[in-house]
């Protein structure tokens, strides 16, 4: 029963502190925690595809162009209340996710890496060249929401309610769907494929199923995005924002639930801290990080506080114990298997 | 000589085929150091160009006297080579200088990884990729650089179509890489252990060959390789932290192509891949920005097709 306590007490001071933070910082810090929640989103996403169905993917950037860009046109051009976009981003972001997922299906581990790797790098001169459709270089911008209904909000603050509402309501099926079934199946298409169809696992639905899901949670957060900023244009679909949410996943915690939190709270803070303090680009800090944590804490920042909160419990054996993604081989799972 | 099409020179062609495997033979060498790396450990290393970029900086530094923010702090900036061939001098310490480093990467970042699961090793040579972009952006800056010339800036005509010194040199340069390779690997004893101890570590072992040394001789090579590659491309696209990326991108595209595997099927693939791309982007109207995912489209056919590439040998799998 001490666990339940301490579960719900967790529980009531992570909302409490979401609801406090906007009354407490100033508008731009309110602003940056407003981006954190859409970061959150997509690496709950890109979670989904590596962490727990691990297919390798640094093209996750590429999905959030499709939400952004379908947002910024829908709003400026057709003329869209800018709310209704955010689901119609995010569905035709899972589409294209689901369609690149069908050839996926057909590369493995490293060339799947290398495939989307190439994805990330196309985003932005496709978005460059079909400039007549997509505003090209100069971009696209719209009219900065504000708060509805004269709720007595500033701007920052009703984005960051916004992006925190967004976050909650596709983190609850996220956690649903982990916890069960389709999560195991996941989990054991990530640690053998051969022992997942052996039992009677269908690799191809699972596997891109978790595209299709993937890039929905993604094209979100790219709407998400573009509404905070209400302008968008190709140069921030480059390389340097799908490195950025693999760096998040990792060091949040690979296949944890929670470590999307942390790991988007670590890329929209770090790179500011980086240039007040030492006037530079974050880069050095997220490549040292990268490799520092998946030596020392290959379960990210979550993993650890998990292990903390067990052996505070006193269940150090479990703690001790506590597996994840990155630690059984592909190889040795197969062993296992067979 | 016209031939059929309205405004289309069969010299014109010849001419983008010429200059395209020039740009080739850039992805070329690239391709070639990744494909040293892909065979020591079935990785792909996406900080290979990355490592070139920082190794062109390092020829830079010693052949024009800019060593940065780091150069500035110590005191040594504007120490150069002042003399004729500095360019080559400075290029060769600097590959030779990439071959230590490389090794050196390898002992400290690589081998707490060996044998850790694919996705773990992606993860660190991205985080490697973000680490050695920081760095050099952080010491000279985002500024474009001059880095000229290892080749002189002229051409000679044949036939109508004009064959740049550099792109000849640049051929030149990877087919030396190419043969060089191709000796070592089968004619001297180190290059027939670095081929066992990828093929059969265990087998290596027990024979005496230290797998795990090759493994770092792996990473010195293609440092140095790709070292080559960085300093023959800089003087073309000019020289600033993000300048391989791209490169990287065709090379791992020509890889793919060639048989990654296959360090004679990476240099065709790279070749082929340089010609396509400067016909694509002479023809196809928005053919320059269409570059990079024309490379992506490669890629995914290619694997589809034929996921051996051209000269690589099929694998089999369960399931």
């Amino acid at each position: 029963m001490r666990r339940d306590y301490l579960n719900w007490a967790i529980g009531v001071v992570g909302v409490a502190l979401l609801l406090v933070v906007p009354n407490v910082t100033d508008q731009f810090q309110t602003f940056m925690f407003a981006q954190v929640a859409a970061y959150a989103v997509a690496v709950v996403g890109l979670n989904i595809l590596t962490g727990y169905s691990g297919q390798i993917s640094l093209g996750n950037g590429a999905f959030m162009a499709i939400g952004s860009y379908t947002t910024a046109l829908l709003t400026a051009r057709a003329g869209w209340p800018v709310y209704l976009t955010i689901p119609v981003g995010g569905l035709l972001a899972g589409l294209v996710g689901l369609l690149v997922g069908i050839p996926a299906l057909r590369l493995r581990g490293i060339y799947l890496a290398l495939a989307t790797f190439a994805l990330a790098l196309s985003v932005t001169p496709v978005l460059n060249n079909y400039d007549k459709f997509t505003g090209g270089h100069l971009g696209v911008g719209f009219k900065a929401v504000t708060p509805p209904f004269d709720i007595p909000l500033s701007n920052e603050q009703w984005l960051y309610f916004l992006g925190w509402i967004v976050f909650f309501l596709l983190f609850v099926p996220a956690w649903l769907l982990l916890r069960g079934r389709t999560g195991r199946a996941w989990m054991a298409v990530r640690d053998s494929e051969t022992a997942a169809a052996a039992n009677g696992i269908g690799l191809a639905y699972y596997k891109t199923l978790a595209f299709g899901i993937s890039a929905l949670y993604a094209g979100v957060a790219g709407s998400l995005l573009v509404i905070d900023f209400a302008y968008v244009n190709p140069d921030s679909y480059n390389l340097n924002l799908s490195l950025q949410l693999l760096v998040a996943m990792v060091i949040g915690g690979l296949a944890n639930i929670w470590g999307p939190l942390f790991g988007a709270l670590l890329v929209v803070w770090l790179p500011y801290v980086a240039e007040k303090a030492v006037n530079s680009k974050p880069d050095l800090a997220f490549g040292a990080l990268l490799i520092v944590v998946v030596f020392l804490a290959p379960n990210g920042i979550a993993g650890l506080l998990r292990r903390g909160l067990l052996t505070l419990r006193g269940r150090r054996q479990e703690a001790s114990q506590t597996t994840g993604a990155l630690e059984a081989t592909p190889a040795e799972a197969d062993q296992i298997a067979t | 000589m016209d031939l059929l099409l309205a405004g289309f020179s069969f010299t014109a062609l010849i001419q983008q085929i010429v200059s395209g495997a020039g740009a080739g033979a850039v992805y070329a060498t690239l391709a070639l150091a990744l494909v040293l790396i892909y065979r020591a450990m079935d990785v792909a290393n996406f900080a290979q160009g990355e490592m070139a970029m920082f190794s062109t900086y390092i020829a830079y530094a010693l052949v024009g006297g800019d060593f940065g923010l780091v150069g500035a702090k110590l005191g040594f900036n504007g120490v150069h080579l002042g003399v004729a061939g500095a360019f080559w001098i400075g290029s060769i310490v600097a590959v030779v200088a990439s071959f230590g480093l490389g090794i050196l990467i390898e002992r400290v970042l690589i081998r707490p990884f060996e044998g850790a699961p694919l996705l773990t090793l992606v993860i660190v040579t991205l985080g490697l990729f973000s680490m050695v972009n920081g760095l050099a952006g952080f010491n000279w800056g985002y500024v474009f650089k001059t880095f000229c010339c290892p080749f002189p800036q002229s051409a000679v005509n044949v036939g109508g179509v004009s064959f740049n010194y550099t792109d000849l040199g640049i051929i030149g340069v990877t087919m030396i890489i190419l043969a060089a390779m191709a000796l070592f690997f089968r004619y001297t004893k180190l290059g027939l252990a670095m081929r066992a101890a990828s093929l059969y570590p265990e087998s290596s072992r027990l024979v005496g060959v230290r797998t795990s040394w090759m493994l770092a001789l792996g990473w010195g090579l293609s440092a140095a390789v790709g070292a080559v590659s960085g300093i023959l491309v800089a003087p073309v696209v000019f020289l600033d932290p993000n300048m391989m990326q791209s490169v990287l991108l065709f090379a791992f595209a020509a890889a793919v192509l060639g048989g990654i595997e296959s360090p004679l099927g990476a240099v065709v693939g790279a070749l082929l891949i340089g010609i396509l791309l400067a016909v694509v982007g002479t023809y196809v109207p928005g053919g320059e920005n269409l570059r990079t995912p024309f490379a992506l489209l490669i890629i995914v056919v290619v694997l589809l097709v034929r996921p051996a590439g051209l000269l690589g040998r099929p694998e089999t799998r369960r399931v």
